[in-house]
């Protein structure tokens, strides 16, 4: 790849960068593999409950996540598999989760929307639309309050930012200048309410206004430009520590949960199969394929090594224990009464 | 010891935590510059600063949510509701964050916070300010609850309470705040989950606690003119119940009556009567009486108020029918 340099110049795209691209392939190609094959698991009854998949969307992980360090912190809400795996959690514990087992990264009690790793600062999968909002104010709260540069960022859809949850947190977030980015993933429809008949302003970035946040509107499928944003919206919380509002336009192919058809009701095929060229795994193939360090074979390879990580987590899933019975009972309440 | 009102009581024990963790920090409305709504705050941001001691908008499920979240991370929050009628709007937060964090997690995010303020009714603040839902909480699997009536236990039970790992709720009594007590100077903590005896007594068991204790112990008074010995147990913590202390002391008495503030559906009278029937079948030589506030909105009319809430002779009167006088 080569990019015009300001002055006029051409360069070629480093080593570094193309690794890094290709890092964000694999990611955004692993998180679709996955999904199908928890498309086709849950199908088979392997998984359970409601279960959210994140096709068409991969880029906005993928970009976000690319911006924070270890001991930043990320929260979400029930859509989280693709940013699960983007944040580092291994292709097994997420699968192993849905599946319901002992090995699952919530030891198989949190399930498609409860997936939480401590350690990765990933801070749940949480299942009332919006509610996690303000708890990212409070993570934030925390960072500032011990003197911490870390951030938060938090993921919810755009039908979220119409509840009370979301207003009096941007309120508080920017009235206290809290490091937390305020990420709102638009896909266009709130299950499968379209963005029109439930907002009033449908530019979700403008929100931002009414508390003073600053707030960007940014194309979803190309991650690289997800990236950018991002870039700007951390180093804004962790060098300032100011909060952001960013509006991430993207879609999902499949519908709002599993028992939701694509299409058919409340969207058409053909608005589907639009959306479905702008994918942003091609868009970022295509571009690296455009600069010459990508082609067919590499895709193959890249392809293969991604389904044999999938099905190795099928696998694990498979294979490992549920949880004991004496797990019932056990983290209602914590073991030690007293600190 | 020194007498305390039950108000200075709750604020010495905001102190010496605030004091002994800086973890602890109090967030709510009118907490900081104005004192506290009620002044269980008073002083506190004056010795604290505005880091440990937070005014918050008028955004109870906000700012709620913004305490769990601190509290996710590992923050000791202390979240004032100024009063507990409010926190229906926070309730989200406190029923579908805080009590199931821990759980849904598989143990890995700690939940240690205090919700706390006043609740019940005062005087003639009408339907939507005259609410006790200490029995809404105690439903909740991963929440305690926690209901003070003296300014001893008020202390005690609060410095357990920030120290606890797990979600607390604290509800107070806004009538409560006035009444003077001793309290232990030290380190006083009264461990949750641990009923108290506030006046022993063979005849039959009253069980109360918050805002009945005070009439319990008049109603039991009343009942020695009479030559009937009453026990009189303060729940003190209504989730864990200290079903013990419950069956020992009705295994004595055989008879028993259960006040609460709130209304009798579902209320924490029931989960009580529930277990002494079981566990207590045979000692029973009476069916349990129970006294509620009247099943009503509460009115604002002086009178019709008082007919609503639970009172020294309405617990007097019960006690005499469990023991067929």
């Amino acid at each position: 790849m080569t990019t015009t340099a300001p002055g006029g110049k051409t360069r070629a795209v480093d080593q570094a960068t193309q690794a890094l691209h290709r890092g964000y392939l694999r990611q955004m190609l692993l998180i679709r593999r996955f999904e199908e094959k928890t498309g086709e698991a849950y199908s088979l009854g392997k998984i359970g409950g409601f279960c959210h998949l994140y096709i068409g969307q991969e880029a906005v992980a993928v970009g976000a996540m690319a911006t924070l360090r270890p001991d930043d912190h990320v929260i979400t809400a029930y859509r989280e598999h693709g940013q699960a795996l983007a944040r580092g959690l291994s292709a097994r514990s997420v699968m192993a989760e849905l599946y319901g087992k002992a090995t699952g990264s919530s030891g198989g009690k949190g399930g498609s929307m409860h997936i939480f790793d401590a350690a990765k600062g990933f801070l749940g999968g949480h299942g009332i639309v919006g509610s996690h909002i303000p708890l990212a104010a409070g993570v934030a709260f925390a960072h500032k309050y011990r003197g911490g540069d870390q951030v938060c960022l938090c993921f919810f859809g755009e039908a979220a930012a119409n509840i009370g949850a979301f207003h009096e947190t941007l309120n508080m977030a920017e009235l206290w200048d809290l490091p937390v980015v305020f990420v709102i993933e638009n896909n266009g429809y709130g299950m499968g309410t379209a963005v029109a008949r439930a907002a009033a302003i449908t530019n979700f970035a403008d929100r931002g206004a009414a508390y003073g946040m600053a707030s960007e509107q940014v194309d979803g499928q190309n991650v690289l430009t997800v990236r950018e944003a991002f870039d700007r919206a951390v180093a804004r919380a962790r060098k300032q520590s100011k909060p952001t509002l960013l509006e991430i336009k993207t879609y999902r192919y499949v519908g709002h949960s599993m028992s939701d058809a694509a299409h058919g009701t409340y969207r058409s095929k053909e608005e589907v199969d639009q959306y479905r060229q702008k994918d942003p795994i091609a868009i970022l193939e295509d571009l690296m394929r455009a600069a010459g360090y990508w082609d067919d074979a590499r895709h193959q390879a890249l392809d293969a090594e991604v389904m044999a990580e999938v099905a190795d987590s099928v696998t694990f899933a498979e294979e490992s224990p549920d949880p004991d019975p004496s797990a019932l009972f056990r983290d209602v309440y914590a073991e030690e009464g007293h600190t | 010891m020194a007498t305390l009102t039950y108000r200075d009581a709750l604020n010495q024990a905001l102190r010496e935590e605030m004091l002994r963790d800086d973890r602890v920090f109090l967030m709510g409305e009118e907490v900081a510059q104005y004192d506290g709504a009620y002044k269980v705050s008073r002083g506190l941001l004056k010795e604290f600063g505005p880091r440990r001691v937070v005014d918050t908008p008028i955004a109870e499920l906000g700012f709620t949510g913004i305490g769990v979240g601190a509290a996710m991370v590992g923050l000791r929050p202390i979240i004032e509701m100024m009063t507990w009628n409010f926190a229906l709007l926070a309730i989200d937060q406190i029923v579908n964050s805080a009590a199931k964090m821990r759980y849904m997690s598989g143990g890995q995010i700690g939940m240690p916070i205090v919700f706390r303020g006043p609740g019940g009714a005062a005087l003639q603040l009408a339907a939507q300010h005259s609410q006790a839902f200490e029995s809404w909480y105690a439903h909740i699997p991963g929440l305690k609850v926690v209901a003070p009536a003296t300014p001893a236990d008020a202390k005690g039970l609060l410095k357990a309470s920030i120290r606890d790992d797990n979600p607390v709720v604290f509800i107070e009594g806004e009538m409560l705040y006035n009444l003077k007590g001793e309290v232990p100077e030290d380190d006083h903590v009264v461990p949750i989950g641990v009923a108290d005896i506030k006046r022993a007594g063979k005849d039959v068991t009253i069980i109360c606690h918050s805002k009945t204790v005070g009439p319990a112990l008049k109603a039991a008074e009343a009942l020695a003119a009479e030559g009937i010995d009453a026990e009189v147990i303060d729940l003190r913590s209504i989730r864990p119940l200290d079903t013990e202390t419950i069956l020992n002391s009705v295994g004595k008495t055989n008879r028993c009556v259960v006040a609460e503030e709130g209304w009798a559906f579902a209320g924490v009278g029931a989960q009580v009567v529930d277990t002494i029937q079981r566990e207590a079948f045979d000692s029973l030589d009476a069916p349990i009486l129970r006294v509620t506030g009247a099943d009503v909105p509460m009115p604002y009319n002086k009178h019709l108020e008082r007919a609503a809430k639970v009172d020294a002779s309405k617990i007097q009167d019960a006690a005499k029918k469990v023991l067929y006088l």
